[in-house]
């Protein structure tokens, strides 16, 4: 079979980006371990409650070192349960200081579910029977969007909370208010 | 050498096609009628679809935006493509290796089966019995009639691959020692792999869903359904393009006054699309928390290896376009390009497909990169990837294809009127679809979800900006709908107005220098082996972990849809 002496070029300039770019992904995913979250920790949808981070009182966002916050978070349809306030209020609005190491702990209750801070890096689906979960670093002050983004029924676009990554300053102002 | 050149002496007999009698083109057509119906059904519920999400429009008589939503992806992913592919493969082998009165016969048990499979499908779909969009994931539960819908629709197709292949084995019986014809040997391996392919889809909705749903069974195993769609679902992309790519290599060659750059890098092509398609499926669920991550990116290596044939096909296309370009006298370094057919609506549709194919298939790249597909996965950058790819690249190669296939079998002719009309009605869509498309990658860029009904989510400034996007998105689906119409328009006059006369059904031809095909390319064992060993390797690990290491299953969720 005959190559185009060009093709031939064409062809190796693209098998070496190819290797390269491969290269680069592999790198990234098995030296500085920046693999899409995959844990493969089951758990069983009708009990999440078995497992301790799930029990209502440890939902929501707790500090656990100086920079070292966990959320744990319940999603159902359509809903994301994020613990209760001190007035025993459904929390809808989190607040994480800029900087901070964050680990998100999710679990569905029923269906498929989204899990997405928009704006950032944290994104996984939820699947019944597994706990998905991610440890960023939130670098950036703002407030962010949490939103379900796989469908999950009639209500699937009413499914949201907010997250916002206060700067130290700003951050003691909420506070004093 | 000697016996390749003695079948390329036998060759010479036979390069005449064959004509198409009244019953064949009867059958073809009846494909064409379901394809153009789906279009214009899809259509307008894409278009009500954008028109919610701009904020200022709400869907009357109770009619939910996920009911549409669910119509539109059922009806123009799988019911608009299937039909038409079908439809237009038949008509590629009727026109080379010919058809007889029973694999005909068998030809319309396929669109039967098909059709009423598509009927049942949307009967629940049009009753709000299956608001679970066109992957259906488990536990969200459709009525049994929507997945048994499903079902015929796929079994109508292996019997239409049943009919190919035996068309294909008669021909080569007739005659020993010459190869396949070019396009008879691509439909041959499309189906090859859209049935091994489909065979996942077809286990998780007649073991799985469908017992599942009447209620025999009291959970699904979430993971391994998906699993196994996505087995389905990325191949299922390629069996879109393979046969806009079949026109690509072996029907523009001929439109645009060329000849076939390579015969023999068009079938390896094909062969590599065989080999990468299907074990690859991972990359559509690198965010889920049930699948080991070394098999995730084992499968992103095997993923990017269709860039090799996609590369391939970028070189012949061009190769051929310049190489005619400068036997019609081209000079210089881009004279050629002057010299394209640029008021041949059969040529100017396709070619705008190729052209997004650039930056489609950019996008896809990004999606399939391990850890970058974090960032956009299930955003609305993923819609707009698609309708780059098999709404534009697919589409419009379709529509190039309409546009000769339909009047040849109807005995009438494209008048230059309707290569005009064909013309405006590819830049409307490739205009509307810039717009629509654009807006979408950015929009997802930015965090904004797929299959989202419109949503303020609560107030926030992220949702605001979201917006904007959707009301761009609004005006670019509106000028695809207008398109759509346009495109009915077409179809219609093709049809049934058009005067009477002959249209040609173009075939190239290779260069009467060009080298041999070695006769290896048609080793279909070894072709369909190394398919098998590929998929055994990327999957057997992951899918026993997935079924050793399952959670407790699911009961059906039907109450919040």
């Amino acid at each position: 079979m005959h190559l185009h002496k060009y093709e031939k070029i064409w062809l190796i300039f693209g098998g070496a980006s190819l290797v390269l770019f491969l290269a680069i992904l592999g790198f990234g995913a098995f030296y500085l371990g920046t693999h899409p979250q995959s844990h493969g920790v089951t758990i069983d949808p009708e009990n999440v409650e078995a497992n301790e981070a799930f029990q209502r009182e440890n939902l929501g966002i707790t500090q656990v070192d100086d920079d070292k916050y966990i959320v744990n978070v319940v999603a159902s349809a359509f809903n994301y349960d994020l613990g209760s306030d001190e007035e025993g209020n459904a929390v809808s609005h989190i607040e994480i200081p800029k900087g901070s190491t964050v680990l998100f702990q999710v679990v569905s209750t029923d269906v498929i579910h989204g899990f997405n801070v928009a704006g950032t890096n944290v994104n996984m689906m939820v699947e019944p029977g597994y706990i998905s979960s991610m440890e960023v670093q939130l670098n950036k002050a703002g407030e962010f969007t949490l939103l379900c983004n796989e469908y999950c029924g009639v209500g699937h676009h009413m499914m949201h909370a907010t997250v916002e990554v206060v700067d130290d300053e700003s951050g003691n102002e909420t506070a004093a208010e | 050498m000697s016996l390749a050149m003695k079948q390329q002496q036998n060759e010479e007999i036979n390069l005449t096609p064959l004509s198409i009698a009244k019953p064949e083109a009867k059958l073809y057509l009846s494909f064409m009628y379901v394809a153009f119906i789906s279009l214009f059904i899809g259509g307008l519920m894409g278009l009500l679809q954008v028109l919610v999400r701009s904020g200022d429009f709400e869907l009357p008589l109770g009619i939910g935006y996920y009911q549409i939503l669910t119509l539109h992806g059922v009806i123009l992913a799988l019911v608009l493509t299937t039909f038409f592919i079908i439809g237009f493969q038949y008509s590629l082998l009727g026109k080379t290796v010919g058809m007889s009165d029973k694999q005909r016969k068998l030809g319309w048990l396929s669109f039967w089966t098909m059709t009423i499979g598509t009927a049942l499908t949307g009967t629940a779909i049009l009753l709000g019995e299956a608001n679970v969009l066109y992957t259906f994931y488990a536990p969200l539960k459709a009525h049994p009639i929507f997945y048994i819908g499903l079902a015929l629709v796929v079994v109508g197709t292996w019997i239409a691959a049943l009919v190919n292949w035996h068309q294909v084995y008669v021909w080569k019986k007739a005659h020993p020692n010459q190869k396949t014809p070019l396009l008879a040997f691509m439909v041959t391996i499309n189906m090859i792999m859209w049935v091994i392919c489909s065979l996942g889809v077809a286990v998780t909705v007649l073991v799985q869903f469908i017992p599942w749903s009447l209620g025999y069974t009291e959970t699904i195993n979430v993971l391994l359904s998906r699993t196994l769609f996505w087995y389905f679902g990325h191949p299922l992309v390629y069996f879109w393009l393979l046969p806009a790519y079949m026109a690509w290599y072996a029907i523009i060659p001929k439109i645009i006054g060329g000849k076939i750059f390579s015969d023999s890098l068009a079938r390896l092509s094909f062969i590599l699309f065989l080999f990468f398609s299907i074990p690859v499926g991972f990359h559509h669920q690198l965010t889920e928390p049930g699948i080991d991550p070394t098999w995730k990116f084992i499968q992103v290596v095997l993923t990017f290896m269709v860039i090799v044939p996609s590369l391939m096909t970028a070189f012949s296309m061009f190769a051929m376009f310049e190489t005619t370009g400068r036997k019609q006298g081209a000079t210089g370094l881009f004279d050629w390009f002057k010299k394209l057919p640029w008021k041949d609506v059969r040529f100017v549709a396709p070619f705008a497909g190729m052209v997004a194919f650039i930056p489609g298939g950019a996008g896809g790249i990004i999606n399939a990169s391990h850890q970058l597909n974090t960032l956009v996965h299930n955003t609305i950058w993923v819609t707009g990837h698609f309708h780059l790819t098999i709404a534009t690249t697919v589409l419009l190669t379709f529509f190039g294809i309409a546009y000769w296939l339909i009047p040849h079998l109807t005995g009438r002719k494209l008048t230059p009127k309707i290569h005009k009309l064909g013309i405006y009605q590819t830049i409307i869509w490739a205009v509307g679809m810039l717009i629509m498309s654009g807006a979408m990658h950015i929009q997802g860029l930015l965090g904004g979800p797929r299959r989202s009904s419109f949503s303020e989510y609560g107030g926030t400034e992220q949702a605001a900006e979201w917006v904007g996007y959707q009301t761009a998105q609004a005006v670019g689906g509106t000028l695809l709908f207008i398109g759509i119409v346009l495109m009915i328009y077409i179809f219609m006059e093709l049809l049934a107005f058009a005067p009477k006369g002959e249209e040609e059904f173009p075939i190239a031809e290779e260069e009467e220098d060009a080298q041999p095909t070695p006769s290896w390319m048609e080793n279909w064992k070894l072709w369909i082996g190394i398919t098998i060993a590929l998929i055994l390797f990327a999957y057997t690990i992951p899918m026993i972990d997935i079924i050793q290491n399952a959670p407790p299953g699911s009961p059906p969720f039907d109450n919040i849809l």
